[in-house]
């Protein structure tokens, strides 16, 4: 287990060594802010780059500010952008600190460099981890402003303050721009953390303000660049024909009809993965063209005889029996407290319930794109990725060469999900670049998406509760079996890793005095990785479907019942679990129930909960769910016509995300949750036959589309002083239980299996 | 060889006749706003103007494009934003951006031919048109807030 313990942060004036190159004029200000020890998450998470903990320990630029001649300030967006704004809400933070004008700042995306710290844009911690980082990259330049400033006036740097891209004596109505002093504040020493002057939150220009995305306009007129866009001069396209079945070999092959295709060159073999799968290529074969078209349609004339291997063995209606007969077993316990055998042995009321979600694929609108060019020993890549320091690596490995001679550039994602983290599509470039000597742009196709992603696992939870007279839990087990993430990075990992099970599971909030936690083992046949809200999907799907039933079954009304079952304002004792809380202390980040409750009563407010009459095909659900530090309640309005046609006319969603540092970007994320939370609810369902995935585009694999989404989302965001949480997912989790409480609200059917077409809801 | 007018400048077009539009225009022209999501016509991120009307550019072959006039994202906003565009950006209607050109392009042809597009009106036309970050309520409200603003403009 893992948790951020201390940070250290060091800042060095870095002016004179060439970072930036090219982008900054001599004798311009250059930070470069340091950040160690590395985040412990990494060494949690089941990532293997074939590099030690040890050699991401030294110290890392996590960020570098500039301030330039001419007054412009330029600032390293190191975490990438796929939708949830970040490329410019943490540099909006460091102009902040360093009062800079935002018209006057550039921001420059990061290449994958060890030395920024952890790059991976995951698990919706960019803020959390580098809103002080950031704040004292600012405050830092800021600072060596005032001095120079201070010391050409000969005054005290105490008398000076900034104005907006100025330093300012107000005593004698001085003032120096930012651009006319950067030379001078370059040779100066850089201060000492203590000694910066950050504001205090009253003097904030542009954090918790709103503002909105640096990319906004290029956005809107198709100037943005993204991985499909990139190119390379000489570059060739490429479509890779994957095996069917992961693990599965080419036995034969015939590509006479593709070369006849006008505009292919040639097929190109790339070679099986050698278990665990990871982030290496799929293998397979390639066609390499002149433009996508052309391999599109070579790939499509190639006939292939495929070694399907032992994957095969996977079909979907099968294997769910399997997960139901296993989680009705016992598994290994993750948490417990009282006894809950003595208590169910007892006479009272008990119910039970299983849950059950199926594979979910990320489908972002841009599909797995990357450009990239060997020469030389050396590979630059230009892609649409969340992790380009997992592409130096696996780059790296793949190619026998150094990390350090693995360039990777980001472009804007065309949404990423969690898959892009896995840089398995920007290995398959860089290996068809070195094959055939040229640079090569793999374009996936919609079907290589969905067919060959790394799923959402598939999950089966049980539930049973022994009810008191008043109807409130005396004793209380769940139990979940999914195959778990670590399979995709070790060969035959069975059960959920403490980190899955850290995921809304471990962490059940509830005041219930015997309690037990369990997971049981189950086998993988398809890569699993990790999508949007991870396993929080699953486990706030069971625990808050199983609240509404219980709720019902007591005759209570579900908000008061929730209420209840969380009990007093406290902080929830994992000491004795094994509990990594998303790597985040339990001090600065403990789970408080009172803030847990809190957005239960927002939204219940706010949704107008009890004042009208559910049934007749109305009605509304409730939700709550802590996950990425962050708490959430969503109440879900829905309307079911006789045929089951659903509509979501409303949804409320109360957030306490501790302090906010863009509300226009928290609200935009939650309003997309809703919808992502309404696609997997409503249709997301993977399935496999003999190994091979059934779905392959928008067709069989549909994604909610303007009339099925929700016809208005109000976000609440809770005015709050605590240090700040998760953004991008914890929208996500309670979405599907609320919707399909709702539905149980307006038709009285309960919906234990997502998705809800399943039942005839659609 | 076809004849086409992209974005008003004459083409000629000299390959595959079956290649769909939208990757002569992101291959051949470096025309890259138009976005490849499906190629089957099911997403919408490849919505380009055909004299005037929206269509899918992954499902139209350049055979059948003889004469054409095609506008695309590069298109309408050459002369600074689209009152379509600018909605866009006052209501920060983009997450990631990707299939907002699309959008974009379905919303400037609704507008086009209505010019107080009712809610099921605005499903309608937009339906084709996924945005996998849940950007529709902006969208919506971006359309009717353009489609006020030409309203007043007259």
């Amino acid at each position: 287990m893992s948790t951020i313990k201390h940070r250290v942060n060091a800042i060095e004036n870095v002016s004179r060594r060439g970072f930036l190159k090219g982008v900054l004029s001599a004798g311009a200000l250059v930070l470069s802010v340091h950040l160690l020890p590395r985040e412990a998450r990494a060494a949690a998470a089941p990532i293997s780059m074939g590099t030690t903990q040890a050699d991401r320990a030294t110290l890392h630029p996590s960020a570098f500010v500039g301030v330039d001649s001419d007054g412009t300030v330029y600032i390293v967006a190191h975490r990438s952008e796929m939708g949830t704004g970040i490329r410019t809400s943490l540099p909006l933070v460091v102009a902040d600190e360093l009062d800079a004008d935002w018209k006057l700042v550039k921001v420059e995306q990061a290449i994958g460099d060890w030395r920024y710290g952890g790059q991976d844009t995951d698990g919706s911690h960019s803020i959390r981890d580098f809103f002080e980082v950031m704040r004292q990259a600012g405050g830092t330049a800021r600072l060596m402003l005032i001095e120079a400033a201070a010391a050409q006036w000969k005054v005290a740097p105490g008398a000076c303050e900034t104005g907006l891209h100025e330093v300012i004596h107000h005593p004698t109505g001085r003032k120096l721009g930012y651009g006319a002093l950067a030379a001078a504040a370059s040779k100066l020493p850089v201060p000492r953390k203590e000694a910066l002057r950050l504001k205090t939150k009253g003097q904030w220009r542009y954090i918790g303000k709103g503002h909105p995305s640096y990319d906004l306009a290029a956005m809107c007129t198709g100037k943005a660049v993204y991985g499909m866009d990139a190119r390379m001069d000489g570059m060739v396209y490429a479509a890779v024909m994957h095996p069917p079945v992961l693990g599965g070999k080419v036995k034969s092959y015939d590509d006479k009809e593709t070369l006849k295709v006008k505009g292919v060159r040639q097929v190109v073999a790339i070679e099986p993965f050698k278990p665990p799968a990871a982030f290496q290529p799929l293998g397979g074969l390639a066609v390499i063209a002149d433009n996508t078209w052309a391999a599109f349609q070579g790939h499509k004339k190639l006939a292939v005889v495929w070694d399907n291997g032992p994957n095969a063995v996977y079909n979907s209606a099968q294997y769910k029996q399997e997960l139901f007969e296993t989680v009705r077993a016992p598994g290994k316990v993750a948490r417990s407290a009282g006894d809950v055998d003595a208590e169910f042995k007892k006479s009272g009321r008990v119910i039970e319930a299983e849950y059950y979600i199926p594979h979910l694929a990320h489908a972002p609108m841009e599909p797995p794109v990357a450009v990239a060019e060997y020469r030389d020993g050396k590979v630059t890549a230009w892609t649409c990725t969340q992790n380009p320091q997992a592409v130096q690596d696996i780059v790296a490995e793949q190619l026998k060469i150094s990390r350090d001679n693995v360039i990777c550039h980001v472009t804007l994602l065309g949404g990423g999900f969690g898959r892009k983290s896995k840089p398995d599509y920007v290995a398959e470039a860089a290996v068809l670049s070195k094959k055939t000597g040229r640079p090569v742009k793999v374009v996936w196709s919609r079907e290589d998406d969905i067919k060959f992603g790394y799923y959402h696992t598939v999950s089966a939870m049980y539930m049973k509760a022994a009810l008191d007279t008043n109807g409130k839990p005396t004793a209380w087990l769940q139990r979940s079996v999914f195959p778990p993430i670590g399979s995709t990075f070790k060969v035959g990992d069975r059960y959920g890793s403490a980190d899955d099970l850290s995921l809304g599971w471990t962490d059940i909030p509830y005041d219930i005095a015997n309690l037990r936690v369990e997971n049981g083992p189950a086998q993988a046949y398809v890569r699993i990785g990790w999508l949007r809200s991870v396993a929080n999907i699953y486990h706030a799907f069971a625990i808050q479907s199983f609240s509404d039933e219980l709720a019902h079954a007591a005759g209570r009304d579900p908000v008061d019942y929730l209420l209840e079952l969380i009990g007093p304002p406290r902080i929830v004792d994992l000491k004795a679990t094994e509990y990594s809380n998303y790597g985040a202390s339990a001090t600065a980040y403990p789970i408080d129930t009172g803030r847990l409750c809190r957005v239960i009563q927002m939204a219940a407010e706010k949704a107008d909960w009890g004042k009208r009459k559910a049934g007749h095909g109305a009605g509304m659900g409730i939700a709550v769910h802590r996950s990425f530090l962050t708490y959430v309640a969503t109440v879900v309005e829905v309307e079911i016509d006789n045929h089951g046609k659903l509509t979501i006319p409303h949804v409320h969603t109360a957030v306490d995300a501790g302090l906010i540092s863009n509300p226009e970007f928290a609200r935009a994320q939650f309003e997309g949750a809703a919808v992502f939370g309404t696609s997997l609810a409503r249709s997301g369902e993977i399935t496999a036959t003999n190994g091979a995935i059934d779905q392959s585009n928008f067709h069989d694999y549909p994604v909610a589309r303007m009339p099925e989404a929700p016809r208005r989302t109000d976000v609440h965001l809770v005015d709050s002083d605590a240090p700040p949480a998760g953004i991008g997912e914890p929208g996500v989790p309670p979405f599907a239980p609320a919707l399909c409480s709702a539905v149980f609200a307006a038709t009285g059917k309960r919906v234990r299996e997502l998705p809800l077409s399943k039942s005839g809801i659609t | 060889m076809i004849r086409l007018k992209v974005n008003g400048v004459e083409r000629s077009f000299d390959d595959d006749p079956t290649m769909p539009l939208l990757w002569y225009l992101r291959d051949e022209l470096a025309l890259t706003g138009t976005k490849f999501g499906c190629g089957i016509s099911l997403c919408g991120a490849c919505t380009v103007h055909l004299n005037g009307k929206a269509i899918r550019s992954c499902v139209t072959q350049m055979r059948q494009l003889e004469n054409a006039e095609v506008t695309t994202i590069e298109g309408i906003s050459a002369k600074g934003p689209h009152p379509v565009q600018r909605a866009w950006m006052q209501l920060n209607v983009p997450q990631c951006g990707y299939c907002q050109s699309g959008q974009i392009m379905s919303a400037v042809a609704l507008l086009s031919t209505n010019r107080g597009p009712s809610d099921q009106e605005i499903d309608e036309a937009m339906s084709g048109n996924i945005c996998r970050c849940g950007t529709y309520q902006r969208i919506r409200a971006a359309i009717k807030a353009a489609a006020e603003a030409s309203r007043e403009h007259d």
